[in-house]
């Protein structure tokens, strides 16, 4: 191992808001290395990557680059010193060829400046080449795949002599083809001296690409280790291995009858396929998985935004179509959003207009709206959810994350459901709004609502629900008791549990 | 009441318009007119009602203009046709309200951006209009001016018709289900969505709305004259934008309301009288106009500059 490694974090640590994202982590990369960052999703490695690339300003620690300690790292100022990230989707313009979009990221100069354009083509070209790409560089992006836009990041990447390259998920859209020669691409980075920082949840990728491994669980490094040294049970263990610090409400509720049951249902817009499930009246059925296993795709099946093309639903026994928001609304099903700031809540409005907008037809009959009625129904919500707040005419933005959630549910129980899609609903939620948010989930259970809880925080899910759907690759693969292991859960949503099956 | 504080800044600006007029040029008061000026100025609050309604669900319809000659030519054939003014008035709604679904369904059905449809309408309803009627002005039966009223009770029914229209509509956007829904999807229409609303309904029917109001709005225009131009809604479009913008109606969609594009809609209308009674050159009148929209929309700039620091 060389003697100054060329990237060396120590101790970092970063807050937002109330959370903490980071909060000591070590690190350190060799030149001709490929080092590995595993985590649980929401384990720091995006606020990782986004300190190294100068996004964001650490709290705490230090970042040394070859030797050298840097202060106040910037975008620009991370470019200098050789940094780059390879995004899970390319940040190309589409309409511009490809030694257009190589020359804006390495040509500097003024607006006025003449262009040379045989230049720019040929290095285009040798660019390309040593990335092994075989594309014209007169091609236009847009008329690219996937994995020809990654080459062509890292061909951006090596012509600004990166000696750090950052690969963000690099295979997540990729075919096995595609994924080998990425490989290939990676390797030969390996070769001539430039450090890799991989990130990946295919723990197969991480063996068969990467020297070192470092795990990071809730914001912490919890260890390196040379990937000859470990094995997929080792790094489980790393990424989970905890003591469920927050307590849980225990459940009370019996599961009664079926409320809903999806027989073999798929949707080949948003990639879901072939789920088969049946949630009960008084269930809370967590469903667990990585980011993009198709959690947040099936409930938008559920709701009818995306709606189902095979496979059949049924409610109480019978069998129904969902091909809209309003059909499911009608049917009893509501769903709350991930991403409330966005989606979940209008910043703009009202506490009380937020909250009544999907019952309109029910408390406003002939389309007159009382606001006495609209008032009071706000209030009631407020005191139920114990929502902090200036009061019912309290605008949507004003509200703190875990607020605006209760907005958001306050809005969907208005609806009286039967069935309550929560899709990370205590993402971005302070500790003590969580824990009221998990006893209301709780309490709702109680009631006879079925719940079906999406969230990618796995003690949540293990600590609050009656059952564990896990998915991935956008089907539902396995249902594992409540109180289940961690191990075997992460172990499923991985896919090592399942060897050779894939 | 700074959640009104746009709207009431633009009042305060043509109360002191109105004041100085008091004191400089008292001759503006007089009855007549004034009355006449406000009636002409009726059409114009009607459309400016839709428009309203439009940018609020962060649409714009750049159309109305020609939708507004369109249907006031085919309502001048059909009067002079001897269509009685019960069949015509339904008439001239509908065909706007159908020109105008064109729009919604172009804009809401195949997600265009309404800026392009309405201008391609704009110009496609324009320029077949010119080739079809070549410039011709229709004559009408006398029964159609002031709808064979007395002018002054005329103009009374034409200015009452369009105040009682404003406040329908200005407290329906407050009162009712489909007011709320339009806001709610000119502020958020993903939101709106997973909400249970159909925001590409709600842009359909905001541009049918304009439509048919823009048609009622032709045929009010060609019950205070004898005759019919095929011209009388150039420039339309941008007269009505302006007194909404304003008014305190956020292009950005999602605020303001119709109370005060009336007012928005009254400032602007002022400006050419009162240079008028002030003996100024009636050059100045655009230049004015001008300033008072760029005005409105730098205040808007800083507002929302704020809100999001």
């Amino acid at each position: 191992m060389p003697a100054a490694p060329l990237l060396e974090l120590r101790q970092l640590a970063k807050s937002f808001g109330g959370a903490r994202a980071l909060r000591g982590v070590d690190f350190d990369l060799c030149a001709g290395e490929v080092h590995a960052l595993l985590g649980e999703n929401g384990a720091g490695k995006s606020t990782l990557i986004k300190i190294v690339t100068g996004a964001h300003q650490p709290d705490a620690g230090t970042i040394t680059v070859a030797g050298t300690a840097v202060a106040d790292l910037t975008p620009a100022a991370a470019r200098a010193l050789g940094i780059a990230c390879i995004y899970q989707q390319p940040a190309l313009f589409p309409d511009l060829t490809v030694a257009e979009n190589i020359a804006l990221r390495l040509e500097s100069g003024g607006a006025l400046r003449r262009l040379d354009w045989t230049t720019r083509t040929q290095r285009a070209q040798e660019l390309l080449q040593r990335v092994g790409a075989r594309i014209a560089p007169a091609t236009e992006v847009r008329r690219l795949s996937m994995p020809e836009q990654q080459l062509v990041e890292i061909a951006c990447a090596l012509g600004a002599g990166a000696r750090i390259v950052i690969m963000d998920e690099p295979t997540a859209s990729l075919t096995q083809t595609e994924q080998h020669l990425l490989f290939a691409v990676v390797r030969e980075l390996r070769k001539s001296g430039v450090g890799v920082i991989y990130i990946s949840h295919r723990l197969e990728e991480i063996f068969a690409l990467a020297d070192r491994v470092t795990v990071l669980r809730d914001g912490e490094s919890v260890g390196t280790h040379p990937v000859t040294a470990m094995d997929e049970a080792g790094l489980i263990r790393l990424m989970v291995g905890r003591e469920v610090k927050q307590l849980y409400p225990p459940s009370e509720s019996a599961a009664g009858e079926t409320v809903l049951a999806l027989r073999a249902v798929g949707c080949a817009a948003s990639g879901v396929r072939d789920v088969t499930l049946e949630l009960r009246a008084g269930e809370i059925l967590g469903l667990a998985g990585l980011v993009g296993a198709g959690r947040t795709e099936l409930a938008r099946v559920l709701f009818g935004l995306t709606p189902a093309d095979t496979g059949e639903i049924t409610l109480h026994g019978e069998s129904v179509t969902l091909c809209s928001p309003q059909d499911a609304v009608a049917r009893g099903i509501a769903y709350v959003p991930e991403d409330r700031r966005r989606h979940g809540v209008v910043l703009e409005m009202q506490f009380e207009e937020n909250m009544t907008m999907a019952i309109h037809r029910r408390l406003f009959r002939g389309g007159w709206l009382r606001f006495g009625a609209e008032r009071a129904l706000a209030l009631e919500f407020i005191r139920d959810l114990t929502v902090r707040c200036a009061g019912p005419t309290a605008r949507g933005g004003s509200l703190s994350g875990g607020n605006q959630q209760k907005v958001s549910l306050a809005r969907w129980l208005a609806t009286k459901p039967k069935v309550l899609i929560l899709d990370e609903p205590t993402q971005g939620v302070d500790v003590g709004a969580k824990s009221e948010i998990h006893k209301i989930i709780r309490r709702l259970a109680k009631e006879g609502l079925a719940v079906l809880l999406i969230s990618s925080d796995l003690p949540e899910v293990l600590g609050m629900s009656d059952r564990i759907g896990v998915m991935r690759g956008g089907t539902l693969c396995a249902i594992l008791p409540g109180q289940s292991d961690p191990h075997a859960v992460m172990a499923t949503a991985l896919g090592t549990a399942a060897k050779g099956t894939a | 009441m700074s959640r009104y504080f746009r709207e009431l800044s633009v009042v305060a600006a043509l109360v002191v318009v109105l004041v100085a007029m008091a004191i400089f040029a008292p001759a503006f008061f007089q009855p007549q007119p004034l009355l006449s000026l406000l009636t002409r100025e009726a059409p114009t609050l009607v459309v400016a009602c839709g428009m309203a309604l439009v940018i609020i669900a962060r649409q714009i319809d750049i159309s109305v203009g020609s939708i507004f000659s369109v249907v006031s030519v085919c309502a001048g054939l059909l009067a002079a046709r001897g269509w009685s003014l019960a069949l015509v008035l339904p008439a001239a709604a509908g065909i706007g309200a159908l020109l105008g679904a064109v729009n919604g369904l172009l804009v809401a059905g195949l997600r265009l951006p309404s800026i392009v449809v309405t201008l391609a309408t704009m110009v496609t309803l324009r320029q077949g209009l010119n080739m079809v009627r070549q410039g011709e002005f229709v004559n009408m039966p006398d029964a159609v001016q002031w709808f064979g009223l007395p002018q002054a009770s005329g103009q009374w029914l034409l200015l009452g018709a369009a105040l009682a229209l404003l406040v329908v509509l200005g407290v329906a956007m407050r009162h009712v289900s489909a007011g709320r829904f339009v806001y709610a999807v000119g502020t958020d229409a993903e939101a709106a969505r997973l909400a249970g609303i159909r925001p590409q309904r709600v842009t359909f029917l905001v541009f049918v709305f304009i439509g048919a109001l823009t048609g009622f709005a032709a045929m009010m225009n060609i019950a205070q004259s004898p005759q019919v131009q095929p011209l009388s809604g150039m420039g339309l479009e941008l007269k009505v934008i302006a007194a909404v913008v304003v008014g305190g109606v956020a292009i950005s969609g999602g605020r303001g309301n119709l109370w005060g594009a009336f007012a928005g809609l009254l400032l602007l209308a002022c400006v050419a009288p009162a240079l008028t009674h002030l003996h100024v050159e009636a050059y100045w009148e655009k230049a004015i106009q001008g300033g008072i929209i760029l005005l409105a929309v730098v205040a808007d700039g800083l507002r929302s500059r704020k809100a999001n620091h």
